[in-house]
């Protein structure tokens, strides 16, 4: 009772006011904030970013001379393009090798982030301390770490000794090779796949965010499905396949372009057009290797994406 | 009696949910338990495993290195090699320089994410779509791509060409100082904000449009709507972005060797400090190496066992998918 005469109070109150009520409605008002509240993030926008975007494309058709007081620029055209590929020592290997890199670690980073993400969906005693454990690489995938194994060591401490130890630790797969060549699996895809497997911390610990993704994918998933499944006589294996799986393919286009995206950090490509610029001080070069392998980066993602997104089930 | 014990089992049994199983169907039930143990065992060792060898490694002596039967637990305990890697690396500075850093980026970084994701996510205006577009285009192209001109927008710091007309000269220069970090978060540009608008603006289009709406009918302008209604439902995407933000601004060496020259921090530090042991002594140096990694990641993986809490559930509802 008490609250209803509060209530009749207040909207009296609020009627004494609406004599200078605003010239805006609601959504007006909504729509001015919107864009006061997008404004920072504009402004870096433009000035952080699409015009260095452009500088950087104009820089790599001039020729950039650092002086004393600025630097200057002077129109020299597609020339370093054309030295990038004619006659830059390395360029064209370290290209390749990131293409490679990504074409090879896209397809196993997201099965095997599929596969964790089903593992710690399910429920069994310690999932919370094995999850902790398995977002851990996301927080260590720093550059500055070398993170791999103890083999470094050993051969150091080999070399130091001079005697060859076989001690320490080391991930080989060369008895799982032999199997699956016995088991008359096609020898390209089981170098694929030991190949993977000796990547193997490579590929957990690039793998942190993509877990992630799916897990939370998996979680929306809703539950009545699977009892509808589960009352008509499906197996689990039937599940995966006909209901956790298309559900989940638009995320699988999500990771597999921020597989790609992630592995600009990693290749030595990164490296190469940041030791061009600040070592042997040709600011123009590495804009045009930049720009070369944004390019190059564009088209995998396109040629991805259309080829995924044909495949995806929209649920709604 | 029999007969009530049995009853009691079977109550029990209901009340933990388990049917009774054939025995085929109990043995492929456990298998599948075994494999998943070995398999989830198997993980976590592979992820902890280089943790535990630098933890056994720090606390080292010399003469347990060459000595073959210590494998684990070192024989001669000893703190030096983590004290010449805390020396080494000038640690108390330059892990004050990366902490000032990592968490003045974080906090202007979620604030200005945050806005911008919910003004993406709730305050339609016209061309919010495109600017959309625009943020998933940030995420897209290569840092590198904008690498040499950034470094010559800080080198030569102008707005307008103001500043030369003001004092002659061709702009100010922001290298070696926080000001690039400061700029680049507060306008939405940092590391992988992007990312985290894309995260922040899942998160609110989730939480349901009713709540919003009770909130305009009892009074609350939009700001508060947001304070008081958005925010504190969106906590787990923030402990995210908090945690992802830190982390890979602490772990960066990119933006810190392109912005600072002479100001140390500990991702600039730590691939050089041990170098100047690995003349004389290879072995040692790459002790000295494991402990100061050991020091790096230290920090974080405290942040990280009293985040971890709200991070694991959080991605129970983590809202990175639409």
């Amino acid at each position: 009772m008490n609250k209803i005469v509060a209530w009749r109070r207040r909207d009296k109150e609020s009627g004494a006011h609406s004599g200078k009520r605003s010239k805006f409605t609601l959504q007006e008002k909504k729509a001015g904030l919107g864009l006061l509240f997008v404004t920072p993030w504009l402004l870096g926008f433009i000035f952080l970013f699409l015009v260095p975007l452009y500088q950087s494309f104009v820089y790599s058709l001039n020729k950039l001379t650092l002086g004393k007081g600025g630097f200057d620029t002077r129109y020299v055209g597609f020339q370093f393009y054309q030295e990038l590929f004619t006659s830059h020592p390395t360029f064209n290997r370290t290209l390749v090798e990131a293409i490679m890199d990504i074409v090879i670690s896209v397809p196993s980073i997201t099965i095997f982030s599929l596969f964790v993400a089903t593992l710690i969906n399910q429920k069994f005693k310690g999932r919370v301390f094995a999850r902790a454990i398995f977002f851990l690489p996301v927080l260590l995938a720093a550059p500055v770490l070398s993170l791999e194994n103890s083999s470094q060591m050993t051969s150091i401490a080999a070399s130091v000794t001079g005697g060859a130890e076989d001690g320490g630790f080391a991930f080989t797969s060369f008895e799982l090779k032999r199997m699956l060549l016995e088991s008359g699996v096609g020898s390209g895809i089981v170098s694929y796949i030991t190949g993977s497997v000796d990547r193997i911390y490579e590929v957990i610990s690039s793998s942190g965010v993509q877990i992630l993704i799916f897990l939370a994918a998996l979680q929306s998933i809703s539950p009545s499905l699977y009892e509808a499944a589960k009352i008509e006589g499906t197996t689990g294996y039937e599940a995966f396949w006909k209901i956790t799986f298309p559900m989940i393919s638009p995320i699988m286009l999500t990771n597999v372009v921020y597989t790609v995206i992630d592995s600009y950090s990693r290749n030595q490509l990164s490296q190469m057009i940041k030791d061009t610029a600040f070592q042997s001080l040709n600011f123009s070069l590495s804009a045009a290797m930049a720009w070369v392998y944004f390019l190059i980066v564009s088209i995998i993602l396109l040629a991805t994406t259309t080829l995924i997104s044909r495949k995806v089930f929209y649920y709604d | 009696m029999k007969i009530q014990a049995e009853a009691r089992a079977a109550a029990w049994r209901a009340k933990r949910g388990l049917r009774t199983l054939s025995p085929l169907q109990r043995v492929k039930h456990w298998s599948w338990v075994m494999v998943r143990t070995v398999l989830i065992a198997g993980f976590c060792f592979v992820i902890l495993y280089p943790l535990f060898f630098k933890l056994s490694v720090s606390f080292k002596d010399r003469l347990d290195v060459y000595d073959t039967t210590v494998l684990w637990i070192p024989k001669h305990f000893t703190l030096d090699t983590i004290r010449i890697a805390f020396e080494a690396l000038n640690y108390p500075k330059t892990a004050l320089n990366s902490l000032l850093i990592a968490s003045v980026s974080t906090i202007l970084q979620v604030i200005s994410c945050a806005l911008a994701a919910f003004a993406f996510a709730r305050l339609r205006f016209k061309g919010s779509g495109v600017l959309f577009a625009g943020v998933i285009f940030t995420i897209i192209v290569p840092v590198q791509t904008l690498m040499v001109t950034t470094y010559l927008n800080y080198r030569y710091f102008d707005i307008f060409g103001l500043i030369e007309w003001i004092t002659g000269e061709k702009g100010v220069n922001l290298l070696d100082s926080y000001w690039p970090f400061i700029l680049q978060s507060i306008t939405g540009m940092g590391i992988k904000s992007g990312l985290f608008i894309f995260i922040f603006r899942q998160f609110f289009r989730g939480i349901p449009v009713e709540l919003e709406e009770a909130s305009y009918i009892d009074g609350c302008s939009v700001l508060q709507s947001f304070t008081r209604i958005m925010l504190p439902n969106a906590i787990p995407a923030i402990v995210t972005v908090v945690l992802f933000s830190f982390v890979w601004q602490w772990n960066d060496n990119y933006y810190v060797s392109l912005f600072l020259t002479s100001t140390d921090v500990l991702s600039t530090k730590l691939p050089v400090m041990w170098a100047s042991f690995s003349l004389n002594d290879p072995l040692y140096a790459y002790l000295v190496k494991n402990a100061g990694e050991l020091l790096f990641i230290a920090p974080i993986i405290i942040l990280y066992i009293f985040a971890q809490r709200y991070f694991v559930e959080s991605v129970e509802r983590s809202g990175l998918i639409g």
